[in-house]
């Protein structure tokens, strides 16, 4: 079954930000701070494990040429239901992320997921498959939010790490979230270089 | 509503609020579909046409069928359904008028249905409560926008093929960068409206 084998391959081996290049929307967008990517990459996670579930559970029963639209549906109902949960319960984040919420439906990452995973295995290894991509996406988003929010405003989760930092505010801005995730991918290729030499990445 | 109002709405969506430069909406094919000049015009006039439409429907949707039923909450179901509908629509149409355009394009005409520009664009018009026609225009407005950024992108990329960049920074790394000053250069429209 390899569980964990493919828990972890969302993880790092194929992380969908970084490695897969999916979901970039979202990615540049929430990641002002670190809480903001937390609060993204968790309900993403939600709404691909949700879909994974339900997608590999029914396979079976969609006929092949309808199955993106049915996919879609089954994706924007967990969406809705993730997007009223969160209005009742944390409608401050609700309210930073905004219209991302809705978007998450058009999250290259989940409909991927589940065109290349969900519709092909079973609902275990989906299960895993949605928690390892969720985990991997949201730590990216965390790994984004917190540079960008310590870099361009001082702070960590809200709290001032040093009070003598003049804060570049560029990394807040957009230009900042381009800048910074083409670094990042630049120190993985620099590591990814250095590390395999003959590997083909 | 009066013609400057429609005017500011205009300028807003190509340069102050740019879709891609500053809403960070439609990064996907922003970075997919910009390795080429031309491709890049195609994939920009797919989706002013999809946008608009797609617009529309979801506008007469919204105020025609879900505010009367009280169904505001299936706003997301809704809207992306109506656009994939549509995306197919338009797939079908360019792919009788014009084979070439259709091989050019090829995968990415079925991700314009993940575009959340065109789902963005949507939902951004209800929430601001534009009536039909402000509608029109701020679609139109987000994909000129979207469309100037996506081909000026693909020139810049054009020459980066060709030019030496250091190989760690070589591919995604250098076109975000490349992208991270565009946006820098339409943060300079910041105060235009």
């Amino acid at each position: 079954m390899n569980f964990g084998k493919t828990l972890f391959n969302g993880i790092a081996a194929e992380n969908p930000v970084f490695i897969q290049m999916l979901g970039m929307c979202p990615t540049l967008a929430v990641t002002t701070s670190a809480i903001n990517g937390i609060g993204m990459g968790l309900a993403t996670t939600a709404v691909l494990l949700g879909s994974n579930i339900v997608i590999s559970a029914v396979k079976n029963f969609i006929p092949g040429k309808i199955r993106i639209p049915a996919f879609i549906v089954v994706i924007a109902t967990f969406v809705t239901i993730v997007g009223l949960l969160m209005k009742a319960f944390v409608p401050a984040l609700d309210k930073a992320l905004g219209l991302f919420i809705p978007l998450i439906v058009v999250n290259c990452i989940i409909l991927g997921r589940a065109e290349a995973f969900a519709s092909k295995n079973s609902v275990v290894k989906s299960i895993a498959d949605g928690v390892g991509m969720g985990i991997g996406f949201t730590a990216a988003l965390f790994i984004l939010g917190a540079l960008r929010e310590i870099i361009g405003a001082g702070t960590i989760f809200g709290t001032v790490i040093y009070s003598g930092y003049q804060p570049a505010l560029i990394m807040i801005l957009p230009p900042g979230a381009f800048l910074l995730l083409g670094l990042l991918l630049a120190l993985f290729n620099w590591i990814s270089i250095k590390k395999a030499g003959g590997e083909n990445r | 509503m009066s013609a400057a109002g429609l005017f500011v709405i205009l300028v807003s969506g190509i340069l102050v609020n740019n879709f891609v430069m500053s809403r960070f909406l439609g990064i996907c094919p922003f970075l997919g579909v910009s390795k080429q000049v031309e491709t890049a015009v195609g994939m920009s006039m797919a989706v002013t046409f999809v946008m608009t439409l797609a617009s529309i429907i979801t506008y007469l949707v919204q105020y025609l069928l879900l505010a009367p039923l009280g169904l505001e909450y299936l706003q997301t179901i809704a809207f992306i359904l109506v656009i994939a509908a549509l995306v197919q629509f338009v797939e079908m149409v360019v792919q009788k008028v014009s084979p070439t355009l259709y091989k050019a394009l090829g995968v990415y005409l079925p991700l314009i249905t993940t575009n959340c520009a065109v789902l963005g664009v949507a939902i951004l018009n209800i929430q601001s409560e534009y009536n039909l026609i402000e509608t029109i225009v701020n679609a139109i407005g987000a994909s000129i926008g979207f469309g100037l950024v996506i081909i000026l992108f693909a020139g810049i990329r054009e020459r980066l093929e060709i030019a030496d960049v250091p190989a760690v920074f070589k591919g995604f790394p250098i076109a975000l960068i490349t992208a991270s000053l565009m946006s820098m250069a339409f943060l300079g429209f910041a105060g235009l409206v």
